[in-house]
């Protein structure tokens, strides 16, 4: 099936969906997502970031759809052309759903762990506005321990239900969920319950905004401040591959090896993610590149450093050896060597 | 006219190696010249001060020493975000951030605090830029006249929060002129 976004034609298998695809051609059209995950099965058409115009429905039926669709949940049908970051109503669209999607959130970032990592600001920095236009009071919640690794703050939440399809689809048992509708929805353990499964801890990895962030990496620095390193152990539980979060000799954090998108490459367990914090744990295998444009690549080497040898530089003190010993200098005395090499050299020139 | 004749320029001087006659030689024409100028200099305006007695008004974007600020109610604006240190060109500015415990909320206004935070005045170029960065309005260059004062240690440069924050009675004074207003 080929399908054409924003005038880049790709050949799709049938059953891709438009965000996928777009992802394969890679690049400006990528529409933002904040609630789709690729991992996660089911998840996805609730954020609404997403959104593109299907100028053309496929070659059967060449009609353009009426309305924007959500890119991460609509196939492609052959011969489709969609419009994403080059159309006005697009970019007017994301705009709006940013704006919405900031209306409850806490300008908190200067506190938040999760800034300079955080798809909501990346969102808010491509598509939003430089000023909010809400005045009402925000919705606010009482703050609840969801047990000693991972820490909750409602307040930030988006409810984009990543987490609850992590607790479905890795662990055997979701203890949290989200409860009430409407403006009270809010993410929850049922009754003042621990989340405390082998794997909880991912949910940290996948929640978008800083709603769900790392308790003992809390408050320790900020992103930009430590170094990331691509590093290994040998964990009975999972694939043990992650990337750890170093300041100096110290390893401030563990979290899962993420792609472009965010999303993590493979899941990992609590234990490589809160108690290995000790260097002689990990095999670090080298530092982790990030987007060029990201803060992560601030204030720091990422780049393997690498002696610096002048070509010419050897040369020229060779050039100095030759003409100090051309110039007879008082202070200087000859040798005979030297008596000797001036003459052949007044005899070849 | 020859081509050698024409200044192109216009500032085309030719030089000669005439002999000097006996009263230029006596040099005594040039020195009473040279004398003059010397005098009508005595008149004109100075350009130097007598700097410790007499000092220059400062310009109005004068950045002077920094100072961490405490908002009206005396609690510390610093959230220990970390933006100064990243928009820091001569990466001066170092901070450990720690979180608020509930007996101090009186002392912090945000959750979280800088625990440590420290500038290096030998490294600072006071060039404003974590001022501008700061999201909080917590860290602002002074129009102090002191910018750092001199020693011989180089730990002595490095100011820590001691330093730094907003004496707690300048704090009292700006509420106080606030409510006043």
């Amino acid at each position: 099936m080929k399908v054409t976004i924003d005038g880049q034609s790709i050949e799709v298998e049938p059953g891709t969906t438009i965000l996928q695809a777009a992802r394969m051609i890679g690049g400006e059209v990528v529409p933002p997502a904040m609630c789709y995950y690729s991992k996660l099965k089911g998840s996805g058409g609730k954020c609404r970031c997403c959104l593109v115009e299907v100028a053309k429905g496929s070659e059967a039926d060449p009609r353009p759809m009426p309305k924007l669709m959500a890119s991460c949940v609509t196939g492609c049908m052959d011969g489709m052309e969609v419009n994403s970051k080059s159309s006005p109503r697009v970019q007017e669209a994301r705009k709006s759903v940013t704006e919405f999607l900031l209306i409850n959130h806490p300008l908190d970032c200067p506190v938040c762990d999760q800034a300079g990592e955080c798809d909501l600001q990346n969102l808010s920095f491509e598509h939003g506005k430089s000023e909010s236009r809400f005045i009402e009071e925000k919705r606010t919640f009482e703050p609840e321990d969801i047990g000693p690794n991972i820490q909750l703050h409602m307040n930030r939440c988006i409810l984009c239900y990543r987490c609850v399809m992590v607790a479905d689809q890795l662990t055997d048992d979701r203890v949290h969920g989200v409860m009430d509708r409407g403006d009270h929805s809010n993410i929850s353990t049922c009754i003042s319950k621990a989340v405390d499964n082998e794997f909880s801890g991912n949910m940290i990895d996948v929640c978008p905004v800083g709603a769900l962030t790392d308790k003992t990496f809390r408050f320790k620095s900020r992103v930009w401040f430590s170094k990331p390193y691509n590093a290994h152990r040998d964990c009975p539980t999972c694939s043990g591959k992650t990337t750890v979060w170093m300041f100096g000799d110290e390893i401030q954090r563990v979290t899962g090896r993420k792609d472009e998108y965010h999303e993590v490459d493979e899941f990992i367990c609590n234990g490589c993610r809160f108690d290995h914090k000790d260097l002689r744990d990990w095999t670090i295998e080298g530092p982790r590149a990030f987007e060029k444009d990201s803060v992560i690549n601030q204030n720091k080497y990422n780049r393997k450093l690498q002696k610096v040898e002048i070509a010419t530089e050897e040369t020229i003190l060779k050039g100095r050896e030759t003409d100090r010993k051309k110039i007879s200098m008082a202070q200087i005395p000859l040798t005979q060597e030297d008596i000797m090499n001036q003459k052949s050299l007044g005899n070849n020139g | 006219m020859s081509i050698e004749s024409i200044s192109l320029s216009g500032r085309k001087k030719l030089v000669s190696n005439k002999e000097m006659t006996f009263w230029e030689r006596m040099y005594l024409v040039a020195i009473i010249k040279g004398l003059i100028i010397t005098i009508q200099h005595l008149f004109t305006r100075k350009v130097t001060i007598q700097y410790p007695e007499q000092v220059r008004k400062m310009s109005p974007v004068y950045r002077g020493q920094h100072m961490l600020k405490r908002d009206e109610q005396g609690r510390e604006n610093c959230t220990a975000c970390g933006l100064c240190a990243l928009s820091c060109p001569a990466e001066a500015i170092t901070m450990k951030a720690e979180e608020r415990k509930a007996d101090e909320k009186h002392l912090y206004r945000e959750e979280k605090y800088a625990s440590i935070y420290e500038i290096n005045m030998l490294r600072c170029i006071f060039c404003g830029l974590c001022e501008e960065a700061c999201p909080k309005d917590a860290i602002y260059l002074t129009t102090s006249k002191v910018l750092v004062p001199a020693s011989y240690e180089r730990e002595d440069f490095i100011f820590g929060k001691d330093k730094l924050v907003m004496p707690l009675e300048m704090a009292i004074q700006n509420a106080q002129l606030k409510n006043a207003n």
